[in-house]
């Protein structure tokens, strides 16, 4: 008799460190404080972070105001995510939301009701951004057109489906900090913040492990093609041979050293990319050469 | 007895299994042509873009009758006849391929798309001689018209 109802209390005691663990951690209300937002500046964030690659209605063409009204579905081994509708519109978009909803969903994962959102939008990766990119990329978010497309759910089977879990896989698989360490050169860790904070390269490039956690042993290393057949490239020393000019070259012109084309998903980002300065699309390459080699 | 069994039952197997291997290994001569005929003519327009990309990087020094002659030469391979370039049965199921099978059901689309480079190498060859400024635009608009058809219809991802 007493026996069991030790193991209630032990059963219990787990679970409420569970559910203490997997709680929401927002930002502190007065992050933005005193950070004024640059809609123009705001614009190469945005693009340095390949927003419009997702969120834009499935088959668009990037344009220079994107109509960010969702809809792109992301089929994975998890199931399917379906990106949703951040136009300006009130209702179906996030034209409504404070600065600081936007800063938390962005950087944090929470969404407006302070629900986890789906790790799929790659606020992991955004986390580490500068809070002044942040408030310029809600800035320019403002100026683009509004949608009123509503979003669609995504669809999860259970356990996935079960959001508040997701707390305990931020816990899990949010490192706080930067996977290339060291004495860096400015130029090296511009392209380790282009990759590692607003790229997120890596939600590709890195394998996932079970739980679809981000290896971080295997940074950049390749994975497999979430959206079907093939491989996504290892871009470590290990694989990626192309000098430096040559991955800048590719960043901009989609143009590989042989004179092949981008193709895929990622003529999407090379998109995107086009729009960073030349200096930018150098600091990545010179980033990527100084990651850790790993062949496989 | 039971050993010689089990020992014929593995051997048939494997014998049946690599039948079949070799059944599926065996590609139609007719598409493997098609396929090869295409992938020569990806090989020409680098070849070709090459030139043109070398002077636009500075690579390479400009001159405007070399970047002419290989303007040239992609507006041509932009115009070849195509239409037995992509027989039915010759998408990413067959080693070596990268086709992916969404040409067959958007051929409408596809074709637009092939069109679009020819468009694109027409203003390259306009521009080719004019200096390396006017080649470096044209050079955006063929390199465009590339990836535009290869994000949608080609399965490796480069």
């Amino acid at each position: 008799m007493r026996r069991w109802r030790l193991w209630v209390v032990l059963v219990a005691l787990v679970a409420g460190v569970a559910w203490w663990q997997a709680l929401p951690r927002p930002l502190p209300a007065s992050t933005l404080d005193g950070i004024t937002g640059d809609a123009s500046r705001g614009a190469l964030v945005f693009a340095a972070a390949g927003c419009a690659a997702c969120h834009m209605a499935p088959g668009a063409d990037l344009t220079d105001a994107p109509v960010l009204s969702g809809g792109r579905a992301f089929p994975t081994a998890f199931g399917t995510f379906i990106a949703p509708n951040i136009s300006t519109d009130p209702v179906a978009g996030i034209g409504d939301w404070s600065d600081m909803q936007i800063l938390n969903a962005v950087m944090r994962g929470i969404g407006r009701d302070g629900q986890h959102l789906y790790p799929a939008f790659p606020y992991a990766t955004y986390g580490h951004a500068a809070l002044q990119d942040m408030a310029d990329l809600i800035s320019y978010l403002r100026t683009l057109p509004a949608d009123s497309t509503p979003s669609k759910a995504s669809k999860l089977a259970f356990p996935f489906s079960f959001r508040p879990a997701l707390g305990l896989w931020k816990r899990l698989f949010i490192a706080p900090g930067w996977v290339v360490s060291g004495d860096l050169t400015p130029e090296q860790a511009r392209g380790r913040y282009l990759v590692e904070a607003l790229g997120h390269c890596a939600e590709c490039h890195t394998p996932r492990n079970i739980l679809g956690g981000p290896e971080r042993d295997h940074w950049l290393a390749g994975a497999k093609n979430p959206a079907g057949r093939g491989r996504i490239p290892n871009i470590t020393p290990a694989r990626l041979d192309w000098s430096k000019a040559d991955i800048a070259e590719y960043l901009k012109s989609g143009f590989t050293p042989s004179y092949d084309t981008v193709g895929g998903a990622m003529a999407e980002v090379v998109a995107n990319t086009a729009h960073l300065t030349d200096a930018d699309r150098a600091a990545i390459a010179a980033y990527l050469k100084i990651v850790p080699p790993v062949a496989r | 007895m039971k050993t010689s069994s089990k020992l014929f039952a593995t051997a048939f197997l494997a014998a049946a299994l690599s039948g079949a291997a070799l059944a599926q290994s065996a590609v139609d001569p007719a598409i493997k042509a098609a396929i090869d005929a295409r992938h020569s003519n990806m090989h020409l327009f680098a070849f070709n873009l090459g030139l043109l990309g070398g002077m636009a990087q500075g690579k390479i020094d400009y001159d405007a009758e070399a970047a002419t002659k290989a303007a040239a030469n992609l507006v041509a391979l932009s115009h070849l006849d195509t239409s037995r370039y992509w027989p039915e049965g010759s998408d990413t199921a067959i080693e070596g391929s990268h086709a992916l099978p969404a040409i067959w059901t958007d051929k409408a689309d596809f074709d637009a798309k092939w069109a679009a480079l020819g468009t694109a190498t027409e203003a390259m060859a306009a521009a080719a001689g004019t200096g390396v400024d006017g080649l470096k635009a044209a050079l955006g608009g063929v390199g465009g018209a590339c990836a535009d058809c290869h994000k949608t219809y080609r399965a490796r991802l480069n």
